[in-house]
């Protein structure tokens, strides 16, 4: 199935994309960010567990795990800063 | 209750944003705003400016949502929030949280919680340029347990 990926911010820099499409089996949030961290870098980092990652699916917050499905929006970002 | 939402690079003007709030309204008896403003961070180096990223639909959603928790939570007639993006320079306003009630203390109250979850929760990102580059704000826990102490779990900064 086809997820559509977001990434903002420290996150987006890191990567030098906003976003892409991505063909995948994986169908929770947990085995996605696992499969982006195994293309290796500098996926494997900016979406690692060293630093602070925030999840959206379909724009709303997820803490934890979700489970996906084709045509999903996912996005990837830093805590959030503003105010 | 009205809620008036506005993701923008341009500024505003917080006394024509207060008069549209209250058109109309004879059961408002109070209004509170809170504007939010560039400032120096205390790291000891200056503030050149400041450079605002976010999340086009879930910011909107995002903010959607605060809305509804504080009608839920306070008796309020009206809101305006206004967020800025883009580049901004020292002493710019940032962002406009206005609510209209009844009474002070609901529009005080509504004010305090909508910004304390707009702070954790709106996808919003700054960036901070100083002389010696650019780099992006770190989140605070303090402003985590801003939103915890209206029984609002952050899970933002920590």
């Amino acid at each position: 199935m086809q997820i559509h990926i977001k990434y903002f911010a420290s996150v987006r820099e890191a990567l030098g994309r906003s976003s892409e499409s991505w063909e995948t089996q994986q169908t929770t949030l947990v085995g996605l960010r696992k499969e982006l961290q195994e293309r290796g870098e500098p996926w494997q980092t900016a979406l690692g567990s060293e630093q602070p990652l925030r999840a959206a699916l379909n724009q709303a917050m997820v803490h934890g795990d979700a489970d996906l499905k084709d045509g999903d929006e996912v996005a990837y970002f830093p805590p959030v800063t503003g105010g | 209750m009205q809620t008036n939402i506005r993701i923008q690079t341009q500024d505003f003007d917080v006394s024509t944003e207060l008069a549209s709030l209250r058109a109309g309204e004879r059961r408002a008896g109070a209004v509170c705003c809170f504007v939010g403003t560039v400032r120096e961070m205390g790291t000891g180096q200056a503030v050149l400016g400041m450079e605002l990223e976010h999340y086009p639909g879930m910011t909107e959603r995002a903010i959607a949502d605060m809305a509804k928790l504080a009608s839920e939570r306070f008796e309020v007639l009206g809101a305006t929030v206004i967020h800025r993006i883009g580049p901004l320079l020292p002493e710019d306003q940032i962002v406009l949280v206005a609510v209209t009630s009844p009474h002070r203390r609901d529009a005080f109250q509504a004010c305090e919680f909508l910004m304390d979850y707009l702070k954790t929760q709106a996808p919003f990102w700054k960036k901070e340029a100083t002389a010696s580059g650019s780099q992006w704000v770190d989140a605070r826990e303090s402003d985590d347990e801003a939103l915890q102490r209206w029984g609002v779990q952050a899970r933002n900064a920590s």
